[in-house]
C-alpha cells in the first residue's frame, strides 16, 4: 500500500496522523511487520545535533544616517570578522571564523574560546552584539566608520544558510601516532587511545533515507529550533560513496545545504563551540521528517545501529595528508557500546555528536507534525543519487609560477 | 603539553613506607614539589604536592597512584558541570583519567560522577561548549 504526501498531510491537518521517530520505528517494524507497519505510521522523525562548521549567518542591519557601505571594507562582530562584499549593509559571518589577535596555536594547544559559532550563539539568544566597521566613504555612502550594538530583534533579515551539513555519515578517528593529537573530531590519544565518531547513526536524517527517495530540494525541516528548508546539496557532496547490501553508505556521502529564519531558532540548537588545538566552529541541531510513502522507504528508517557502518581513519598520518587508506570498518553498535576492536586492540570511544539531543529533536519535530502545526514537503527537485556518479575530487594542485623581479 | 597540579594524596598505613613519591620521578618523568606533609610510621598519611610533567605522564602517574591504593583529592578546587551548557555529546568521555563521565545505555545523556573526579582539569578545554568549569 502506499500514501501521498498530500494524503499525509490532510492525516495532519485533521490530528490523525501517526508520527513515530527514527529509534521507535525500529521495534514497530520488528513486532508488526513492515507492511502493517507501513498503513499505520505515515511519518518518521529524525535527528542530529552536532559541531557542523560550513555554518553561517547573513542579515541585514538597516542604513545608517548617514550611509556607510560595508562592502569592501572590514567588518567585524564582537571582534570576529564579518564578510560583506555582497552589498551595502548585507552581513554574512561563518562558524570558523576568529578574531585576529586570537592566538590560534601559537602556543599549541590553542583554546579557540571565541568564535564565529559564539557570535551566532550569542545573537540567536538575544544579546547585543558589537558590530565595528571601516570603509572608505563615496558621494552616495560618505560614512567611513561604524561602532554599533545590533539585536537580532531589529535586524531587517536574519537568515541560517550553510553550505554543508548534515554529512549522511562521518569518519571514525583514531591516531596510531605517539602523541596526542588535536583535531575537529577532538582530541585523540596517541596509539590507539581512543576513537572518536560523529554520527546520530540510526537516528540521522540521511542514513533513513540512504538514496535520497523524499528528502529533496525544498524539503521543510526543524532547523536550530525553528523552521529551514533544504535550498541545495552541500559542498563535497559524494553520493557515489561505498554501500552495504541495504544502500547506506559507508563513508561520508551526501551533505545538505540548509537555510532557515534565524529570528524562529534558539540558542539551545545552535551552540557555539571550541575545539581544543583546532579552532571554533558550531553546534547545530536538524531534524528531518520522513514520510513514509510505501513499504521500501519505511523499511530503509527501520535501519539499526549495527547495520551502519563507517571507515575508521587514522588522523595523524592517512586524513593530514589526504590519503584514502583506512584502518577498519566498525558499526555504531559497536561505537555506542564504548569498545570498537581494531586488529587485537580493543579502543575506546567517544562522539561528538549528541545522540540523547538528537533523539529530543526528533520528538520535539514529532510534536510540531501531530500537533497540526508543521506539514510535510514533497522536493520540488531532487539532489544528486548514488547513479549520479558525482564525488569530490581533491584539489588539482597547480603551482603558480612567479617571478620575483 | 606540560601540566602542573596541586593534588592531596591520602596514604592507608599499609603504603606509608612504599617509594611511591621515587617511582613517580623514576617510572613516570614527574617532578613534584612538596607543600605539606604528615607522615607516620604505620599509621596513614597524607601529602599536599604539587605534581609536573607532561599530560601524558601526568595522567599515567596518576592512573599509578590510583591502582596503589592511595586516594587522590583535588586541592581547594571544585570541578562543576553547567548543566544548561553541556549538550550530552560524550567527547569528554575518553578525557577523562579516572573514567568520571559515563553514558546511560538506555537515555544516552553523559553522566558526570563528581565523586570520581580528581580535578585533573583534562575535560576543561576539551569539552566542545565549555561546559566543565573549575571553580576555586
Ligand atoms: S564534553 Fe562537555 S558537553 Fe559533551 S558530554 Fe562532556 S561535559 Fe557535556
Ligand atoms: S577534572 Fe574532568 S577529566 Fe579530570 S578527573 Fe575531573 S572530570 Fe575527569
Amino acid at each position: 500500500m502506499s500514501k501521498t504526501i498530500e494524503e499525509i498531510n490532510s492525516k495532519i491537518r485533521s490530528g490523525k496522523v501517526v508520527v513515530v521517530n527514527a529509534e521507535e520505528v525500529i521495534d514497530i517494524v520488528r513486532h508488526r511487520g513492515l507492511s502493517q507497519a507501513a498503513s499505520e505510521i505515515d511519518v518518521v522523525t529524525t535527528g542530529t545535533f552536532a559541531p557542523m562548521c560550513s555554518s553561517g549567518i547573513y542579515f541585514n542591519i538597516g542604513h545608517s544616517k548617514p550611509r556607510i557601505k560595508l562592502e569592501a571594507g572590514k567588518t567585524y562582530l564582537n571582534d570576529v570578522p564579518a564578510y560583506t562584499g555582497f552589498a551595502a549593509t548585507d552581513v554574512m559571518i561563518g562558524a570558523t571564523a576568529l578574531p585576529e589577535d586570537d592566538p590560534r596555536n601559537k602556543i599549541h594547544p590553542g583554546d579557540f574560546n571565541y568564535g564565529g559559532g559564539h557570535v551566532i550563539e550569542d545573537l540567536v539568544s538575544g544579546k547585543d552584539i558589537t558590530l565595528s566597521a571601516t570603509s572608505y566613504g563615496t558621494d552616495c555612502y560618505p560614512r567611513k566608520k561604524l561602532d554599533t550594538l545590533i539585536n537580532i530583534q531589529s535586524l531587517n533579515e536574519a537568515v541560517f544558510f550553510s553550505l554543508r551539513n548534515c554529512y549522511q555519515n562521518y569518519n571514525v578517528a583514531v591516531n596510531t601516532s605517539d602523541k596526542t593529537i588535536y583535531t575537529y573530531l577532538g582530541i585523540i590519544k596517541p596509539r590507539l587511545g581512543n576513537a572518536m565518531y560523529c554520527s546520530a547513526g540510526q537516528l540521522s536524517p540521511l542514513l533513513n533515507d540512504p538514496y535520497y527517495k523524499t528528502i529533496g530540494i525544498g524539503t521543510r525541516l526543524f532547523l536550530g529550533g525553528g523552521t529551514g528548508y533544504i535550498s541545495w546539496h552541500g559542498t563535497q557532496h559524494s553520493p557515489s560513496a561505498p554501500r552495504t547490501d541495504n544502500g547506506v553508505p559507508k563513508r561520508g556521502a551526501a551533505t545538505l545545504s540548509l537555510t532557515g529564519d534565524l529570528k524562529q531558532m534558539n540558542a539551545r540548537w545552535l551552540r557555539g563551540v571550541s575545539m581544543q588545538g583546532y579552532g571554533a566552529s558550531l553546534g547545530v541541531g536538524v531534524g528531518i521528517p520522513i514520510p513514509i510513502l510505501n513499504e521500501e522507504i519505511l523499511e530503509y528508517t527501520a535501519i539499526t545501529d549495527e547495520d551502519i557502518f563507517t571507515a575508521v581513519v587514522d588522523y595523524s598520518t592517512a586524513f593530514p595528508n589526504n590519503l584514502p587508506d583506512i584502518l577498519g570498518e566498525t558499526s555504531y553498535a559497536q561505537l555506542k557500546s564504548g569498545t570498537i576492536r581494531l586488529g587485537s586492540k580493543s579502543i575506546p570511544t567517544a562522539s561528538l555528536s549528541s545522540y540523547r539531543r538528537a533523539l529530543e529533536i526528533s520528538n520535539i519535530l514529532k510534536d510540531w507534525i501531530a500537533s497540526g502545526n508543521f506539514l510535510l514537503t514533497a522536493p520540488v527537485a531532487p539532489i544528486p543519487g548514488a547513479e549520479s556518479g558525482q564525488s569530490t575530487r581533491p584539489l588539482n594542485y597547480r603551482p603558480v609560477e612567479r617571478n620575483n623581479c | 603539553m606540560k601540566v602542573s597540579r596541586k593534588i592531596v594524596l591520602h596514604f592507608p598505613a599499609r603504603l606509608v613506607e612504599e617509594p611511591i613519591a621515587y617511582r613517580l620521578v623514576k617510572d613516570y618523568n614527574l617532578q613534584f614539589n612538596i607543600l605539606k606533609a604528615s607522615i607516620i610510621p604505620d599509621s596513614e598519611g597524607f601529602v599536599v604536592l604539587e605534581l609536573s610533567g607532561s599530560q601524558e605522564d601526568y595522567d599515567r602517574g596518576i592512573r599509578f597512584l590510583a591502582k596503589t591504593g592511595v586516594k587522590i583529592e583535588a586541592l581547594s578546587q571544585n570541578v562543576v558541570r553547567n548543566e544548561d551548557k553541556c549538550t550530552h555529546c560524550g567527547a569528554c568521555l575518553t578525557i577523562c583519567p579516572t573514567g568520571a563521565f559515563e553514558v546511560d545505555p538506555i537515555t544516552r545523556e553523559v553522566l558526570f560522577v563528581h565523586d570520581r573526579c580528581i580535578a585533573c582539569a583534562n575535560c576543561i578545554k576539551a569539552c566542545p561548549p565549555r561546559a566543565m568549569e573549575l571553580h576555586f
